[in-house]
């Protein structure tokens, strides 16, 4: 997994709430094997008319066909649990979301990607999506070790990460190889447990 | 003595280790389906295989075509769609995982196959690779959605990393009315608390309202917990339980198995006195059968209400939210729900296509014909042939409704049934998220008797007027 550390990239302000999976990734591409093709996926319904023309939607032009940050409204990645919503994201160049909430499986998976998900509260939200919609393609600045969003003023907005989710981030650790060191205690777990289930023993 | 919640008494169950509050969980059961290519594929790349295969469950479900089964697989007319058929039974033999396939005299939906079968069971913890598997906390087990990368973890080692989520305690009492369902329930709660109103949360449904509800009414309930937001949603145990789980195929057998497993049972339900982190009520008398009219479930509202003005939401963000939804769903303020007209109805997904649903929708169809294309979609081959004895078949084929094979179908519009752009939808499945059913498809969620309602009438009507 790619490590993240700091990122300053163009943000993208989106006013809606509650941004479902369903668009950023409409179901039908489920099937599409994982590359680059789900740069083109990303938000297709919005992006793209019935006939394959493009749309005015926000990602379609300069400068937010550059976008590596979107900062949203609450709830964003709700619905499905599908990860093509977050390969969509990530093959657009979106390395960092930023809102008030997250559906809950959206962000596990976004952080299994080299994704950072970032919670500010609701206004302080609204003031980035301001200052972004007065001066379209400009930058934000996250630093993960820190802990902060810098917006255009120059203000810090701390947010709060779990330290296992920001030390795997960080380092882009892979959590299967970190789990195999659990092995012999997964292994010892099983023991007792079939022992007090012996009707799941017998049938596994 | 700590008074436990049930949440708290089956994750202490499972933990295997912990660092830094991040717990490592023991997996029992996995479920997976054809979109499951991305966790088999990541398996690959690691040359990784599958540490308890005799713990994951397979089902065809998502692409499966819902007409036309007599063909076989080869007779599935898209090749992309397929070949997600094909790869998904290779990948399940290479790793010896059971696979509810195609074939399977039991094939069916994830979250309608697994308690059929007993595969699932008070206690437990599972993970499933689609959000509605919190359908299976209906038997008194932890169940959650998960991503294709945690899935391959599952699958790699039998173990997940997780947070443990705070509890929301959701309690219902009284006598649902007459011609409201276990659906309208759990429509009038996200109402009141918000499509986001459960995230970080677990849920526990409780009080006698779930108490007197069949296992069908429990799992309808606990499947949308996620459309909630929160990461699951759970009711205890208790004798009508038990009574669904005997004999099942994978449930433990009677004697010495079952009589231990019992035991662990009945020490499940939370303790008198436990506390939640919150808790909200709702009084069963007062619900009634609900209609979404927006984007996201939360937008419901009763039957006899009218599509609301945006001027009058409660606030600025939901006020420009409405508004964008009335625009997509092609709906004025102020217009009755029940004057707008339906094009399609779609009985089915993982929300409401069990045996239950189904003689919902049968008993509104002896009431008249159907005025709009229905169809009708049982969640298992097993709710199929137990639906045909039944004769429901036979009433909602003369009724004009279409009976067809199982699968996620029009929920999830993935298998090719899809709703063509501006068709309107009475659905009874989960989301009515934008272009869900289909680009430009505009889906109403209601429950089975409403959506059979709908189709007699051609529009959206009180079913207790047609039923009394």
């Amino acid at each position: 997994m790619q490590p993240f550390t700091t990122l300053t990239a163009i943000a993208v302000p989106m006013h809606e709430a509650n941004i479902d999976t369903n668009q950023l990734c409409p179901t039908r591409f489920n099937k599409v094997p994982r590359g680059p093709r789900f740069r083109e996926i990303l938000f297709y319904d919005a992006r793209n008319r019935p006939d394959g023309t493009p749309t005015e939607f926000v990602l379609n032009a300069a400068p937010y066909d550059q976008s590596g940050i979107i900062v949203a409204d609450r709830n964003f990645g709700c619905g499905s649990s599908r990860e093509t919503a977050v390969y969509a994201l990530y093959e657009f160049g979106i390395r960092c979301v930023i809102a008030p909430s997250f559906g809950d499986i959206f962000s596990a998976n976004c952080a299994k990607n080299g994704l950072l998900t970032v919670v500010l509260p609701e206004a302080e939200c609204a003031d980035i999506r301001r200052q972004l919609q007065d001066r379209p393609g400009a930058t934000l600045h996250v630093d993960l070790a820190a802990q902060t969003v810098t917006d255009l003023e120059g203000r810090a907005h701390r947010f709060d990460i779990h330290e296992v989710r920001k030390r795997c981030l960080l380092q882009g650790l892979d959590e299967i190889d970190r789990t195999k060191q659990y092995s012999a205690k997964i292994e010892g777990f099983e023991r007792g447990y079939y022992q007090s289930r012996p009707w799941l023993a017998a049938r596994g | 003595m700590t008074a436990h919640t049930m949440f708290d008494k089956i994750w202490d169950a499972h933990v295997i280790d912990e660092e830094e509050g991040e717990i490592l969980l023991y997996v029992d059961r996995a479920l997976i389906h054809e979109g499951s290519s991305h966790a088999f594929a990541a398996l690959k790349r690691r040359n990784q295989s599958v540490a308890r295969p005799q713990q994951v469950f397979a089902f065809t479900d998502h692409y499966v075509p819902t007409t036309g089964r007599e063909k076989g697989i080869q007779g599935i007319a898209v090749d992309e769609i397929r070949n997600m058929v094909i790869a998904q039974h290779e990948n399940t033999k290479l790793h010896g995982i059971r696979l509810f396939g195609f074939d399977d005299p039991a094939q069916g939906i994830l979250h309608i196959v697994p308690p059929e079968q007993g595969i699932t069971q008070p206690g437990m913890l599972i993970c499933g690779a689609d959000s509605h598997t919190a359908t299976h906390g209906a038997f008194g087990s932890i169940a959650f959605g998960i991503g294709a990368s945690d899935m391959t973890h599952v699958m790699a080692t039998q173990a997940t990393w997780q947070r443990k989520p705070k509890t929301l305690r959701i309690v219902v009492n009284g006598e649902l009315g007459f011609g409201v369902a276990p659906k309208d329930i759990i429509l009038a709660v996200i109402a009141k608390i918000g499509a986001a109103g459960g995230v970080g949360h677990a849920i526990e449904y409780a009080g006698n309202t779930f108490e007197r509800m069949s296992m069908e009414g429990r799992m309808t309930v606990c499947n949308m917990s996620i459309e909630a937001g929160a990461r699951c949603g759970m009711i205890a145990p208790d004798d009508i339980t038990y009574a669904y789980m005997d004999g099942r195929p994978w449930a433990p057998q009677k004697g010495a198995e079952w009589d231990a497993a019992m035991a662990l049972w009945r020490t499940l339900p939370s303790d008198p006195g436990a506390r939640f982190d919150r808790e909200v009520t709702l009084d069963a008398a007062q619900i009634e059968p609900m209609v979404t009219w927006g984007v996201n479930p939360e937008m419901a509202s009763p039957v006899g209400a009218a599509v609301p003005d945006p001027k009058t939401a409660p606030d600025e963000r939901r006020r420009s939210d409405w508004a964008m939804a009335l625009d997509y769903m092609g709906l004025k303020a102020g217009t009755p729900l029940q004057d707008i007209a339906i094009d399609r109805v779609f009985i089915g997904s993982c929300t409401n296509s069990r045996i239950e649903d189904i003689r919902a929708a049968a008993e509104v169809a002896k009431h008249g014909r159907a005025k709009v294309p229905a169809w009708v979609v049982p969640g298992s081959k097993t709710v199929k042939r137990q639906a045909e004895a039944e004769g429901l078949d036979k009433i909602l084929t003369a009724a004009g409704f279409e009976w067809r094979d199982p699968g996620c179908s029009l929920c999830t519009a993935i298998n090719g049934d899809q709703l063509q752009p501006g068709e309107r939808c009475a659905s009874t499945s989960n989301r009515n998220f934008r272009n869900r059913q289909g680009p430009g498809g505009r889906t109403h969620l209601v429950s089975p008797a409403m959506a059979a309602a709908a189709a007699l009438k051609g529009r959206f009507t009180d079913v207790r007027e047609i039923i009394k």
